[in-house]
């Protein structure tokens, strides 16, 4: 097999698709997590300057997921299409609503209507939040693993089985991440009332996110199998956690002292090392069989060709740099407070 | 009815919606940084207001563009399972390519371009609007590489057996470039311009024939004319070059497009006709041998037909593949005529005199977005039944797991949710060109000025 500084093709490409998952939740986590506080805030303004935060940033943020579901369909398409299939409903649901948030953000100031602003403010309002919940309980589902038999079919529940009880906890966890990633994101952006009406918001959430991270950890450690046995062999095990822990408890303290990039900081790091976790604790698997982990879905047999992989390596290695400069230049323009002006939505 | 053809209506809808919006942004984009591009030459503000104007529009089109268009990848997936595991290889470096390059570029800058007015120079935005209008390029050039490749494959192997067999790379380069991606993508890439092209003319004339925006409108017109007239040209160009290399690698798509039965004899070209399936007739006016002398420039030249195939290789729908392809083919015949015409008043001094002219003009938006629809369908309809030609049916390439309810569900949840979506979109162009490039209670002085 070929390798790269000693690291197999299927395992670089691991960690690529990881990175821009990670780089998606982060980024899209404080955009969707500013939509699913949206209707905690009362006056047709402040609801206005919360789209606009996000404004010239979110279609940006979300190439996150285009790359990154492409990187997955290049690298894996074994991955690719047994879980799309698999996860048909929720797929669907989620792309539905990615549709309805981006109209919501286009067209819900575009008229002066009370009864159009008030109806775009609740499809906005409730698309980001079950695109949040959405996410989460797909993460749950692979974790949980899938009934896949030989040669990778599903057979398992078709409509309503992605809802287990184990689903909707990671939903919930990741939905509660999210909205305290937003609500730090909209108090770097904003001022005056909303900005205060943000610190208080920010309190809830993230009592919010401290218990379903409780509720989730206890559970994962007794139901889902094999998580303990991990545990005990490698002790990068406890040290994830423990620094997430760590970089979550900074956060109350940065907001207090007004640094709320450095808060943004260290709430992203506390997400990087959750899927870092899961990352560890999945590899080499993708999709685990609950059938036999003989027929799980691996890095190494999900793989396009060592051929493919080597060129795809070299086109990330060309277009990372540039796709980094594009970023730095948009956050550095649109840097500092929301200003609403003619080109606001 | 059964998965399969759920699949298919399926990605034909959803697809056929996405493809409304990315020619408009691309033809749009292109008459935009040539807006801007005068603008920051002359300095000359009638090229800001077009070019402001302008952009409001196309930030409509990019914004729905965008949001289908992330449906598309991932239908792959849920629908086209057993096609994404074969072609995942292949489509891999392409689509992880279209990515970084195409869609990284366009999004980012996209954000510059529409918020950025006020935030960086007019050169920096300049520079952001040819990034913009490049990524667009780019993506066009990525996907329909990977559809050229599906159509014609080249540079790969098929490795494994039965359900686990898959196509993998052995020459990038020749798989970027099989026999029908130039060709394909120029084409594309034209059909967008004229898309935008038209849809910048048909506004101007409607605003030329209420007598609003009059300067401006002038210099807009003719900018999106000198682009229609000499991009409806080249087209037939492309299309005749691309309509070669159907005849040399798929024959059986060529056949179904003339309608064109036999095993191998001279064929007619038609202008207008019906097929009809059974008896294998077509009735229509045609110039007896003009498929053959087209293809190889001889009036008795064998042309490879339908009967040449078993039933089970050859397109099922022929009069459907032959009606879109005629369509497309008329109107890209009416768009030459249309454009020449305009061009030559214009040479000659009276363009803007002919009311009648103007009110076809006005209404001509809708053509280029046809002939690109029916393109498409053409030439997706006439590779059946194949979904990799020769290699994978289409009735092999959807998800096994997935079930006809599922499907159903998704269908109806599309369909509301893009009625919505177009009804959003034409109740927006329709206020943004009411409203109009420049508001005149504003400033009436700089109105009268300018405008
Ligand atoms: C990279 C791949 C790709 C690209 C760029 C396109 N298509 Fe396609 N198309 C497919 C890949 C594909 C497919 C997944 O391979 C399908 C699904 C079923 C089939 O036979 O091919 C298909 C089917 C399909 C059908 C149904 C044909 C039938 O079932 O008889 C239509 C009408 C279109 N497409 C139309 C379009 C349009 C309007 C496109 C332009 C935007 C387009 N396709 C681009
Ligand atoms: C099945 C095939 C297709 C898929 C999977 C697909 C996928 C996508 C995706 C994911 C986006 C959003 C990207 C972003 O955020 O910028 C997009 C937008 C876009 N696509 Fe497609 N697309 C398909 C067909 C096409 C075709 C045939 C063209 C050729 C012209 C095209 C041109 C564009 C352009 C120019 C955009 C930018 C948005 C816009 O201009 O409206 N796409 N597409
Ligand atoms: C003027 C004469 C024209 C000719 C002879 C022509 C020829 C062709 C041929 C042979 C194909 C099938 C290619 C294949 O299956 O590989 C095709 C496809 C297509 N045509 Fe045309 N065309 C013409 C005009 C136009 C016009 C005016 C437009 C749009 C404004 C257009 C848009 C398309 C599109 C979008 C496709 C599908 C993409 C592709 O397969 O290239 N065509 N055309």
């Amino acid at each position: 097999m070929e390798t790269f500084l000693g690291i197999d093709y299927p395992t670089l490409w691991y960690l690529v698709v990881g990175l821009l998952f990670s780089g998606y939740a982060i980024l899209e986590g404080f955009d969707y997590g500013a939509g699913a506080w949206h209707l905690f805030f009362k006056k047709d303004l402040s609801r206005r300057i919360a789209i606009n935060a996000i404004g010239p940033l979110w279609d940006a943020n979300q190439v996150w997921l285009i790359i990154g579901g492409g990187a997955l369909f290049a690298g894996f398409p074994v991955m690719y299409a047994t879980m799309l299939s698999a996860m048909y409903i929720p797929f669907m649901l989620f792309l539905v609503l990615l549709v309805l948030r981006s109209s919501a953000i286009k067209f819900r100031s575009a008229e002066e209507m009370k009864w159009w602003r008030k109806s775009w403010d609740i499809i906005y309002f409730i698309s980001n939040v079950l695109i949040a919940f959405l996410l989460g309980v797909v993460l749950g589902n692979i974790l949980q693993g899938f009934e896949i038999h030989e040669n990778f079919s599903y057979k398992g529940g078709i409509f309503f089985s992605f809802l287990s009880p184990y689903a909707i906890i990671v939903g919930l966890t990741t939905l509660s991440i999210f909205m305290t990633q937003g609500a730090i994101f909209l108090l770097l952006k904003t001022e005056g009332r909303l900005h205060a009406r943000l610190t208080f918001l920010l309190k809830k959430g993230m009592v919010f996110f401290i218990t379903s991270f409780a509720v989730t950890s206890l559970y994962t450690l007794v139901f889902i199998p094999g998580v303990t046995d991990k545990f005990k062999e490698n002790p990068l095990f406890f040290v994830l956690p423990l620094l997430a822990f760590l970089a979550v408890a900074n956060v109350p303290r940065l907001v207090s002292k007004k640094k709320y990039s450095n808060a943004l900081l260290f709430s992203s790091l506390t997400m990087a090392f959750l899927l870092m976790l899961v990352a560890f604790q999945l590899y080499p698997v993708l999709l685990p069989s609950t059938i036999d982990p003989e027929y799980s879905v691996t890095i190494y047999n999900a793989a396009s060709s060592q051929k493919s992989l080597g060129i795809m390596l070299t086109i990330v290695l060309i277009g990372a740099p540039l796709l980094a400069g594009y970023f730095l230049f948009l956050y550095k323009t649109f840097h500092g407070k929301v200003k609403l002006d003619d080109t606001s939505y | 009815m059964d998965v399969e053809i759920l699949a298919r209506i399926q990605f034909a809808f959803t697809i056929a919606f996405h493809y409304i919006y990315p020619p408009l942004s691309i033809g749009i984009g292109l008459i935009m940084v040539i807006m801007e591009g005068l603008y920051l030459k002359t300095g000359n503000k009638q090229y800001e207001i077009l070019t402001r104007f302008w952009l409001k529009i196309f930030a409509i089109t990019f914004g729905i563009g965008v949001a289908t268009g992330i449906i598309m990848e991932f239908e792959f997936g849920t629908n086209w399972a057993v096609y994404s595991k074969y072609v995942g290889d292949i489509f891999g470096s392409a689509l992880a390519a279209e990515g970084l390059f195409a869609f990284g570029l366009e999004s980012t800058f996209l954000g510059i371009l529409i918020f950025g007015w006020n935030r960086v120079s007019p050169r920096v935005h300049f520079i952001s609007a040819i990034g913009v209008f490049l990524g667009s390029m780019f993506s066009a050039v990525w996907i329909v590489v990977a559809n050229s490749w599906q159509q014609t494959p080249a540079g790969y192997h098929i490795v494994g057996e039965g359900v686990n067999a898959r196509a993998e790379v052995t020459d990038f380069w020749a798989m970027v470039f099989n026999p029908s991606s130039v060709d394909r993508i120029i084409h594309v890439w034209q059909g967008a311009f004229l898309a935008g092209a038209f849809m910048i003319l048909s506004v101007h004339a409607y605003y030329l024939l209420k007598g609003r925006y009059i300067e401006i409108s002038k210099k807009a017109f003719k900018i999106a004319l000198s682009v229609a007239t000499i991009v409806s040209l080249l087209q037939l160009v492309s299309g005749h070059s691309s309509a070669d290399g159907v005849a040399e690698n798929q024959p059986a798509k060529l056949a179904a497009m003339e309608g064109h039965y036999d095993k191998s004899a001279p064929a007619d070209l038609y202008v207008f006709g019906w097929v009809d399936d059974e008896t294998q007739e077509v009735t229509g006016i045609s110039v007896p041998g003009g498929l053959s002398f087209l293809v190889h420039q001889d009036f008795q030249a064998p042309i490879t037909g339908l009967n040449a195939f078993s039933e089970e290789d050859r397109p099922g729908q022929v009069n459907a593949v032959f009606q879109f392809y005629h369509i497309m083919i008329s109107i890209g015949m009416f768009l030459i005529a249309l454009t020449l015409y305009a061009s030559f008043l214009w040479w000659k001094g009276t363009l803007f005199d002919k009311k009648w002219l103007l009110k076809i003009f006005t209404f001509s938006v809708i053509l280029p977005q046809i002939a690109n629809q029916v393109g498409w369908f053409a030439a997706e309809m006439g590779r059946q039944p194949w979904i990799v030609y020769g290699h994978l049916r289409t009735s092999q390439g959807f998800s096994q797991e997935v079930s006809a309810n599922q499907i159903v569900f998704s269908l109806v949840l599309f369909t509301v949710v893009y009625s919505i979506l177009l009804l959003l979109f034409l109740y927006s162009l329709n206020k943004k060109i009411k409203h109009g490039p420049y508001n005149e209670a504003e400033n009436p002085e700089e109105f009268l000025k300018y405008t």
